[in-house]
């Protein structure tokens, strides 16, 4: 990444050096972006003073740069805003708003094809269809946007962040909030994905498949209508993210398919319906995560092998561990469960008993999803005592047997 | 009815039971806020007590007290009162002088943690609610038991009996129920059974308030809808509204056929 931000650097001091400013307003000779554009050579900087500006569809075929004052580009539904078509591109300080809706061509904001450098930044989103939209790009910096959509239903809505085919993206300190999937992310690797906040989209708050050895952290997920869904991918890193408030009968704070050779650290779990869903995902490190009022903190259906769960904080949950399964090859050791009643009689911080955090009624709502209706109730805690003296139904072969006494991490507030 | 009223609520509120049970909550709810520190905490397992609880206390004393003032009661009649002035009379003032001290008994504790001034104030009063309601419609089956039953033992075997078939058994056939029927939508039925007993319904209101991201997360469209936060609060607590009336009248009209 460094090297990448030398490069720009030099490209664009390169600029200053030999390139000239162009400077567009509403009253000026030049009152038309795409004229600017047109008259502009190559690492120019075009200067688009504050106002509002009615264009659509505007080709950006030349490296270039240019600098907005928040002046305001309104798209009228007449089609997309930018289109990047060329290397060495920078955006920056504009609000675009009102894209076309399309059901057959994917319009944004932004588009950039086969571009390579480019930086966009500090750019707000008003009512767009997608709003930053790259296809085979490389090389780029996405940062400080703010994407705002007003969408009610998934099929007239558009990802806020959607990349396609691209490799060693940045994207950085983005907000947005109500699209269709916030950050949408297929064969993409190598990028980084850093202080975000997604919430309220109406499918996942990030999505995505096919993209291996990239980076999340510190991103805000919440309230999203399915959480987070991650899939098919390799050597990847989630950590120190948050999962918040998302409810549904299928919404999960984290929903991982088929991944493979994960670190999932330090992210902070609270209040889903099912906090992480693991299917089919093998040799993935959970550390350190903090797993507190979620319906199901983890919820692992078949084919996950060699996963370890350490030093995580599984606290008040409904249910903290659901397993499908006749085998495991997971390793459950040292959390600390807030269901645990054990004793430290040698007072080394490690229960002496060891734990098993299925309980025969989670067992029983995996199977009767209505029986959910009867947690809390005397029966049924009656039923999970005796399950736990002598248990017959639930796998005695899950179980972590040096669970701590204490909760090990501590919960950051923001 | 008013004078009975009065005259049962002050005999009660001077027994030792209704001390015991004052002390009993006081020391719960004092000794819950102690070891939890957190008044948060210390609701969500009082509900948890208070839903099982009280029902049972509310059976035994509607059951015992009838018996135990019966031949007041004899006296009573003999004078010109309606029948049902002294039933229903004595039934409130029963009701009435439990649920104080349980209020009491709860609520003291909490108002010197400084309840008063925290956002819990409302869970902590839907705690009461709750209890209140439970006694009397607990009460209010009880006495409508000892009524039907000249024999003491009888009757509160009865009683108890009731409880212990709300409180666990009820469960216990809801969920093989569940379980058998399992390949088939069961969505409405579980709704049904939960609104025809009064524990489980106070049940699935402390699940609103605590655990709603496992109840809305698993059961289908109906179930969001219903138990959606307060569209679910106002039907379950009209339900339970029902739940207290219907006894009564049953009361009322058992009283007035009673030969004694």
């Amino acid at each position: 990444m460094k090297s990448l931000l030398t490069t720009i650097i030099c490209l664009f001091s390169i600029n200053i050096i030999y390139s000239s400013v162009i400077i567009v307003c509403n009253k000026c000779d030049i009152s038309d972006i795409s004229i600017a554009i047109d008259k502009a050579k190559n690492h120019d900087t075009i200067i688009i003073k504050k106002g509002t500006y009615y264009e659509f569809d505007i080709e950006i075929n030349k490296p270039i740069k240019i600098i907005g004052e928040n002046s305001i580009i309104d798209v009228e539904f007449n089609g997309g805003g930018f289109n990047i078509k060329s290397d060495s591109v920078y955006l920056s300080n504009l609000k675009i708003n009102n894209i076309k809706r399309s059901y057959t061509k994917d319009i944004a904001g932004i588009v950039a094809y086969k571009s390579d450098h480019f930086v966009i930044e500090n750019i707000e989103f008003n009512n767009p269809f997608f709003a930053i939209f790259l296809q085979k790009s490389r090389n780029g910096i996405i940062r400080n946007n703010i994407i705002k959509g007003v969408n009610n239903d998934v099929l007239n809505s558009g990802n806020g962040i959607h990349l396609w085919d691209s490799k060693n993206i940045e994207i950085e300190n983005n907000k947005i909030i109500n699209m269709r999937d916030g950050i949408y992310l297929e064969f993409v690797s190598a990028a980084s994905i850093n202080n975000n906040i997604s919430e309220k989209n109406l499918r996942y708050g990030l999505h995505f498949m096919f993209s291996n050895e990239n980076k999340y952290s510190n991103n805000i997920f919440i309230n999203n209508a399915a959480g987070v869904a991650v899939m098919f991918s390799k050597n990847i890193i989630i950590h120190s993210n948050r999962f918040e408030n998302n409810w549904g009968s299928s919404s999960y704070g984290l929903l991982l398919k088929e991944i493979y050779d994960a670190k999932i650290q330090n992210n902070y779990f609270y209040q889903n319906t099912i906090g992480i869903a693991v299917e089919g995902s093998n040799r993935i490190n959970y550390n350190h995560n903090i797993f507190k009022q979620n319906g199901w903190a983890t919820k692992i259906s078949g084919g996950c092998y060699e996963n370890i769960f350490t030093d995580n904080d599984y606290l008040n949950n409904t249910f903290d561990l659901s397993y499908k399964g006749r085998e495991n090859d997971n390793v459950f050791s040292g959390n600390y469960w807030s269901n645990y009643v054990g004793y430290d009689l040698n007072h080394d911080g490690i229960g002496d008993v060891a734990f098993m955090p299925i309980k025969l009624f989670s067992y029983i709502v995996n199977s009767v999803p209505e029986a959910i209706t009867l947690h809390r109730s005397l029966f049924v805690e009656l039923i999970n005592f005796s399950e736990k003296v002598a248990p017959i139904f639930t796998p005695k072969y899950i179980m972590d047997k040096e669970p701590k006494i204490k909760p090990i991490n501590y919960v950051i507030n923001y | 009815m008013y004078k009975i009223l009065r005259y049962s609520f002050y005999d009660l509120i001077r027994s030792k039971w209704c001390y015991i049970y004052f002390g009993f909550y006081f020391i719960l709810s004092s000794s819950l806020l102690f070891l939890n520190n957190s008044l948060a905490k210390s609701i969500i397992t009082l509900m948890n007590v208070i839903v099982v609880l009280t029902p049972l206390i509310g059976s035994i004393f509607g059951a015992m007290y009838y018996y135990s003032s019966k031949e007041f009661v004899e006296l009573l009649l003999a004078q010109p009162i309606k029948r049902n002035t002294v039933f229903l009379g004595q039934y409130i003032g029963l009701s009435l002088s439990l649920s104080v001290s349980l209020l009491l008994g709860l609520s003291i504790p909490f108002i010197v943690y400084g309840m008063l001034i925290s956002p819990e104030i409302t869970n902590f009063i839907s705690v009461i609610i709750i209890g209140v309601l439970l006694t009397f419609i607990f009460t209010a089956i009880s006495y409508y038991i000892a009524l039907s039953n000249d024999d003491n033992i009888k009757g509160i075997g009865i009683a108890i009996l009731f409880w212990l078939f709300m409180a666990v058994i009820y469960d216990g056939i809801f969920l093989i129920c569940l379980l058998t029927l399992k390949e088939y939508p069961l969505e409405n039925f579980s709704l049904f059974s939960i609104l025809i007993n009064p524990i489980d319904l106070s049940r699935i209101l402390i699940i609103l308030k605590l655990d709603i991201s496992a109840l809305l997360g698993y059961t289908g469209a109906v179930f969001q809808g219903f138990f959606g936060r307060k569209m679910g609060i106002l039907i379950i607590g009209s339900v339970l509204m029902l739940w207290t009336i219907i006894p009564i009248i049953m009361i009322n009209i058992k009283s007035k056929r009673k030969d004694f």
